[in-house]
């Protein structure tokens, strides 16, 4: 395998511009470099994996993207507007949500609520409205409703529509997050460690439903995952940090042969 | 027993006033998980700069609306300058800063309306009147229907609006809100103007009960039992605390009093919240904290 290629990104796709952009973006807090002048691009409809170590700046990218983080330099281009920053807001509005590395849910709420706050950016109506029922608001609320119910079929929650999210299991609770950033009705989906702490039944289901996600949604993915059989069997795409740095950028294949990956993570010295 | 009765619903309807300002907290607490010490403050700030305009010539209902309009440029003032540039820090953090607003909330009060006690006429009469032969306090009856209508609002307003979901949502992750594209400035504003609003109609029947002066501000004293007992976190709770309070502290002024010596009005619901925060420390009506282990 050519060595060198690793810095090409897979050829089918190319001609289409990205639906992500990032270009030279660095972050520092306090003056402790947590991202260096990392640039990579993301296609539409593909399943995007970031991968690294520990510490490698994985979220820390996740946070740029949707906005939590401002990073000091580059450029975040998506759907072709650059911007220097996003807020999370902005970013929601754009079309961007996203999961959390340790569950974000409103725990003292039930499932059905969760995903019903997913969708706070399809509503109109002011809250005159909804207070009266008249106007907007009845109509929304109703196709709201429908949306989140066809979400809680698909991602198998029937079973706890109403039940408190702090009260489920791990596994579900993550499930449940998975559906409030779908309630948005996204065009980037960005997933941090969706996989975290479950066992191999667990995660072969979260992939599957990754995989439906972005077949029959259409939905673009950008997710964080250290199992590593996994994320090359889920993704298309692959983006290798380590410290802060990328080393590596790909097809899972050529990913797979790239030494600095492999030094990586195996511990050979660099 | 009309005795017994005439002093049970007497303690009900007294209660239905601790109930209004300790509706106030609850909207606050829901918010934001926090004890706003600053309620009572604005209780008083409303109240006095409602009965100042009144003083001043200014028609009732343009007094009110007037005030309103005060109490919102507040929410507004205390969003931009305490809870913005605090976000994201701890329960404790935001209490400390409500506590050092309460005193700038007063101080700004007296400040700009002075310090002297105002007498309030909201124009009923305080005659009490016989159903059953127990006497009634026509101005408590008002106080009660007052109460029950604030709470049919404000019950509207946060479940069947988007802005009800939102709260919650912001009070149990800030972040993940934030993620789903609730805007968290305009929730807060929202919450502390409906507090406000809550603040200046206790402020109101308060005020007309025992003149608009410094120590409408002290009533968040006789709230935190109410509180307690009802659960923080519930609007229903605070008027059940409120109900259970006021009931309580009457019948044991009237029944213990003779026993064990007067004055346990002033104390006894302060015992009764302690013993429900040994048995049932979530109050009545407060959610339970959920922990998995």
């Amino acid at each position: 395998m050519d060595l060198g290629s690793t810095e090409l990104t897979s050829t089918a796709h190319t001609l289409l511009p990205p639906l992500l952009k990032l270009e030279n973006i660095s972050l520092a807090f306090k003056g402790v470099k947590a991202i260096t002048d990392i640039s990579f691009e993301v296609q539409a409809k593909r399943i995007t994996a970031l991968i690294g170590p520990n510490g490698a700046g994985k979220s820390s990218l996740l946070n740029v993207i949707n906005g939590v983080y401002q990073p000091q330099a580059g450029t975040i281009t998506f759907k072709q507007i650059p911007h220097k920053q996003m807020t999370p807001r902005y970013a929601a509005q754009q079309g961007i949500a996203r999961t959390f590395q340790n569950i974000a849910l409103f725990k003292g709420m039930s499932v059905l609520d969760n995903l019903l706050t997913g969708r706070t950016l399809k509503r109109h109506s002011t809250w005159l409205e909804q207070a009266f029922r008249v106007g907007r608001a009845p109509r929304e609320d109703r196709s709201n409703r429908e949306y989140v119910e066809q979400l809680i079929d698909f991602l198998d929650l029937t079973a706890w529509r109403k039940t408190l999210v702090g009260t489920l299991p791990y596994g579900i609770q993550k499930r449940v997050e998975l559906g409030r950033a779908l309630a948005a009705e996204p065009t980037l989906l960005l997933l941090d460690e969706p996989m975290a702490g479950m066992n191999a039944q667990e995660k072969q289901e979260m992939s599957e439903f990754i995989r439906a996600i972005n077949r029959e949604f259409g939905t673009t993915i950008v997710l964080i995952e250290h199992d590593l059989s996994v994320v090359m069997s889920l993704s298309n795409h692959l983006v290798v940090l380590d410290y802060g740095k990328k080393i590596g950028d790909g097809s899972p294949e050529e990913v797979r042969h790239n030494p600095e990956v492999i030094a990586a993570y195996l511990g050979t010295r660099h | 027993m009309n005795f017994f009765f005439e002093v049970l619903v007497g303690g009900l309807l007294a209660g239905v006033m601790y109930s209004l300002v300790a509706i106030g907290f609850v909207l606050i607490y829901k918010a934001s998980g926090v004890f706003n010490f600053a309620q009572g403050a604005m209780v008083l700030f409303a109240a006095l700069t409602f009965v100042s305009l009144l003083e001043r010539g200014v028609p009732f209902w343009l007094c009110f609306l007037m005030t309103l309009a005060v109490m919102i440029v507040l929410a507004l003032g205390i969003e931009r300058w305490v809870l913005a540039p605090l976000a994201n820090r701890s329960p404790i953090t935001l209490f400390m800063a409500t506590l050092g607003l309460s005193y700038v909330i007063e101080g700004l009060a007296q400040l700009l309306w002075g310090a002297q006690v105002h007498g309030l006429e909201l124009g009923i009469k305080d005659e009490p009147f016989i159903i059953g032969g127990i006497f009634l306090s026509q101005f408590d009856l008002f106080a009660a229907g007052i109460a029950l209508s604030l709470v049919i609002i404000l019950s509207i307003f946060f479940n069947k609006t988007q802005i009800g979901l939102s709260l919650r949502a912001v009070a149990d992750d800030t972040l993940a809100a934030l993620a789903v594209g609730i805007r968290l400035p305009k929730v807060w504003v929202i919450v502390w103007s409906v507090a406000g609003f809550v603040g200046l109609v206790a402020g109101l029947l308060w005020g007309a009960r025992v003149g608009v002066q410094f120590s409408l501000s002290l009533i968040v004293l006789k709230a935190l039992p109410v509180l307690i007992i009802g659960g923080f976190t519930s609007i229903e709770g605070a008027i059940v605390g409120g109900l259970i309070v006021g009931a309580s502290e009457k019948l044991a002024e009237v029944y213990l009093g003779s026993v064990i010596g007067g004055g346990i009005e002033n104390w006894f619901p302060y015992v009764l919240a302690l013993g429900f925060l040994l048995i049932r420390p979530a109050g009545l009506f407060g959610e339970q904290a959920i922990e998995r282990v």
